[in-house]
């Protein structure tokens, strides 16, 4: 887990490093969330699929990745 | 992908000759029909024990009430059988329903068949879903349920054929049980052209479901591309050993030739719209979402393992290093491409693959050249992860001769996963089992247990009793502990958990424990919902989703419909939608599909009111039966938290955090056994706080009895159901 006073964000409440840069694809990949059925908010704001790899996610930001069901 | 993949075994050279060794034993003419707004009205009863064959009315009020499919099962059932009834007894009846929606050809995923029957496992209704193009050839037919009662003196097929108007009990002594070549056989035999076999199905149970309590169902179709006769399966609860006991060989219907306007519904064109709409859905975004129509659900396996969700020996870990070797890109090279596996028509979703031109390695069908149906992920879930194999052609070796002998892969999966823990632990070893060396990983003594299964013989036909009875067997024999027995041995009410992890979601723990017939993951599957995505924190949040999803996916059974495209195809603007969980889009067509067809305008709330009135049904059912109450719904320790030592440690700084930040005690210090019993008594407690909230939720007493006032609420207050709840304080 990250010492205090580093850059974090925290994502669905889970706190993450946070680095210059980051997009919401590194999210992804660092939280090694591979389920393709996913929606995807930084804070409270829709981030569509064709946009992971471009959208900067914030210092500090909310992020909200809801997995649908499918499977089961 | 198999080179050729028309080139298979085949088994049809003595047809004619096994089929001129039939006795007729009845004959009894039908006046074939058609359904109107999706029902026929009547159904097909047959008494084995009289050889008597009859026609019964459907009436309004099971329409009403229990709308079809499984809900007509049920209520079949409950007529059928006393609360002393036992599996085998001859008034055991199993009963094959499509559902009113069944059989249309529009929309996607529209042809199943809901099985209900007493199962041996647990003593209560088992109830399952299941392709292929018995149920509907049925319906087309002209009967919207078939009861089979009683027991032959010899093997039989019973014949529906609603070409001709007439339904045929034979003998038939001399065709294989095992299903791969029965199923090919009885297609030929009864199809009188080539076209035609697609207007046949065949229902039938191999011969390891006459030697075990786990039998399943394998329901056909003929893929007229392969030229094969494919197979899925009912595979839950042991329903193949029912049909097995009646002496019952196969199950044949001859149907019209379908057409899309058979239901005679009330709007074509309201359905037409919004099956368009899905069709579109799948072909635009499948490719970037599940891959369902290059690999079946086999797409989950990595991901499941991605998060610490996929059963590792014996649901003690979630991962393992070798999952890569069956992942899904094994699977969608190994699965023959571009050949539209759809289990009935229309469903473009097609995820019923097949691996072509599999080598068989083992027992009686060694050197066979067979399409294996699958594997689906709960079979690699089972057979292979749990068991610790990571081969690819060894997991279609368990999946070809699970189908073919009559055993449901899940069951045998997670049995075996038990079988190899308790080998690990020196519960058993080499002497107990009769020489089978049951290691993590011995693919080839897996395989021996499963043959033997299938003979009756030796240690696997302990094993193909089940988990419950091997842990009384076990006990009995003083082989182990027996709390460790209970706390590993992953049953349910005598059902075999699927092949999900719970330990980490506490509405999953529900989500199995608290069903009607055991822990299969068909009524609420809550992991993401609830571990990742933090969605469902409290314990009311929870008891919401355990009240409304089970109750959503009874409707699929209810009415003849599969699940797969509810939820595993998502629309473009899902995510903007209130409630992208539930696809409030597909939940719109679905009533669009059911007011469409039978004429009966319904909004989605209907669709929850719809299934309430039959899950608690079954749960007094249940009850009347000797189970369902609180105490039924408990699970073994396994699937709640860390059992052993080495699955503590192995997931240490999650369950240490857990300790400090929820349970208030500072983990340093204590040791590992310390550690386990803090850990236990809290998630303990919970989920008896998760029932406590669910059973409010739903209405049910403390005792989780669905009192008098519920069943007024619903409309199902019948006298009887009224007398078995009375008498558990209800
Ligand atoms: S989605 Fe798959 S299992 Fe469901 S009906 Fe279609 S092909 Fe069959």
């Amino acid at each position: 887990m990250a010492a205090r006073g580093m850059a974090m964000i925290r994502v669905n409440g889970d706190p993450i490093e946070w680095h210059e840069g980051m997009t919401v694809r590194d999210v992804l990949v660092a939280r090694n969330y591979k389920f393709p059925l996913i929606i995807v908010t930084v804070n409270s704001h829709l981030v569509r699929r064709e946009a992971y790899d471009t959208t900067v996610v914030p210092d500090e930001s909310s992020v909200r990745v809801v997995h649908l069901m499918s499977g089961g | 992908m198999a080179e050729d993949y028309t080139k298979r075994t085949e088994y049809t050279g003595e047809a004619a000759q096994m089929k001129a060794a039939h006795v007729l034993l009845r004959e009894v003419p039908f006046t074939p029909s058609l359904p109107e707004l999706g029902y026929n009205n009547r159904t097909l009863h047959i008494d084995l024990t009289t050889l008597t064959v009859t026609e019964k009315p459907v009436t309004q009020q099971m329409k009403d009430i229990f709308i079809g499919g499984r809900g007509f099962g049920l209520w079949y059932l409950w007529q059928a059988i006393k609360p002393t009834t036992k599996w085998n007894d001859p008034e055991n009846d199993i009963i094959i329903s499509p559902g009113p929606l069944g059989g249309n050809t529009q929309y996607p995923g529209s042809g199943k068949s809901l099985v209900v029957t007493l199962s041996p496992q647990t003593s209560i209704p088992i109830d399952s879903n299941v392709g292929g193009y018995f149920g509907p050839l049925m319906k087309f037919s002209g009967f919207d349920a078939l009861e089979i009662q009683g027991k032959a003196e010899q093997d039989v097929i019973v014949v529906i054929d609603g070409q001709k108007g007439v339904v045929r009990i034979e003998t038939a002594p001399l065709e294989p049980s095992d299903s791969h070549v029965a199923a090919e056989i009885f297609t030929a035999e009864y199809a009188e052209t080539e076209a035609d076999r697609r207007n046949v199905s065949i229902v039938s149970a191999g011969r390891a479901a006459e030697n075990s309590l786990i039998g399943c169902l394998n329901f056909s179709w003929y893929d007229l591309r392969r030229k094969a006769t494919r197979l899925k399966q009912a595979g839950r609860g042991g329903i193949g050993t029912v049909l097995r006991d009646k002496k019952v060989k196969a199950l044949v219907c001859r149907g019209p030739q379908v057409r899309g306007d058979m239901n005679h519904p009330a709007d074509m064109a309201r359905i037409t719209k919004v099956a368009t709409k899905l069709h579109k859905e799948i072909h635009d975004f499948d490719d970037q979402q599940c891959h369902m129509r290059r690999q079946g659900t086999a797409h989950l396996v990595e991901i499941m393992d991605a998060y610490d969700l996929l059963p590792v020996h014996n649901f003690q870990y979630g991962n393992h290093p070798d999952t890569k070797k069956i992942a899904s890109w094994i699977w969608d090279a190994r699965f023959t491409q571009g050949i539209p596996d759809g289990c009935w028509y229309g469903c473009s979703m097609a995820c019923s693959k097949g691996a072509d031109g599999h080598i068989v390695k083992t027992g009686p069908y060694k050197g066979h050249v067979v399409t294996v149906d699958g594997p689906e992920y709960e079979t690699a879930g089972g057979c292979a992860a749990n068991c610790g194999i990571f081969e690819p052609d060894w997991l279609l070796e368990s999946n070809f001769y699970c189908d073919t002998y009559g055993i449901c892969t899940i069951t045998f999966g997670t049995l075996t996963a038990f079988i190899m823990e308790c080998y690990q632990r020196g519960i058993l070893n080499k002497e107990r089992t009769g020489g089978l060396e049951m290691t993590w990983g011995n693919a080839e003594a897996q395989m021996e247990l499963l043959h033997q299964m299938a003979r009756g013989e030796g240690f696997g036909k302990i094993a193909g009793l089940g988990v419950l009875r091997m842990k009384r067997i076990f006990t009995e024999r003083g082989w182990g502990d027996p709390q460790l027995l209970q706390d590993i041995g992953m049953e349910i009410k005598g059902l075999e958990y699927s092949q999900y992890m719970s330990k980490e979601s506490l509405a999953q723990q529900g989500g199995y424990a608290l069903t009607n017939k055991g822990p299969q993951h068909d009524e609420a599957w809550l992991i993401f919902m609830d571990m990742v995505n933090k969605q469902i924190p409290t314990f009311e949040a929870k008891a919401e989703a355990l009240y409304y999803f089970p109750l959503f996916r009874t409707w699929f059974g209810l009415n003849g419909l599969c699940k797969l495209p509810w939820n595993d195809i998502e629309p473009e603007d899902n995510a903007q939608t209130s409630e992208p969980a539930k696809v409030p889009d597909h939940v719109y067509n679905y009533c669009e599909l059911f007011s469409g067809i039978t004429g009966r305008e319904i909004q989605k709330q209907d669709i929850i009111t719809m299934s309430e009135k039959v899950y608690n049904f079954q749960r007094v059912f249940n009850i009347r039966m000797g189970k369902g109450l609180r105490l039924h719904d408990t699970p073994p320790y396994r699937s709640v938290g860390p059992v052993t030592r080495e699955e503590y440690e192995s997931r240490a700084e999650r369950y240490d955090t857990q300790m400090r930040e929820e349970i208030g005690v500072n983990p340093d210090g204590l040791s590992v056994d310390e550690k386990i019993a803090i850990t236990r008594r809290y998630r303990e407690d919970r989920y008896q706080k998760l029932v406590d909230a669910v059973y409010t939720r739903r209405g049910w007493t403390t005792d989780g009895v669905p009192p008098v006032s519920k069943l007024q609420e619903l409309g199902i207050d019948f006298p009887e159901l009224v007398e078995v709840v009375k008498q558990h304080g209800g």
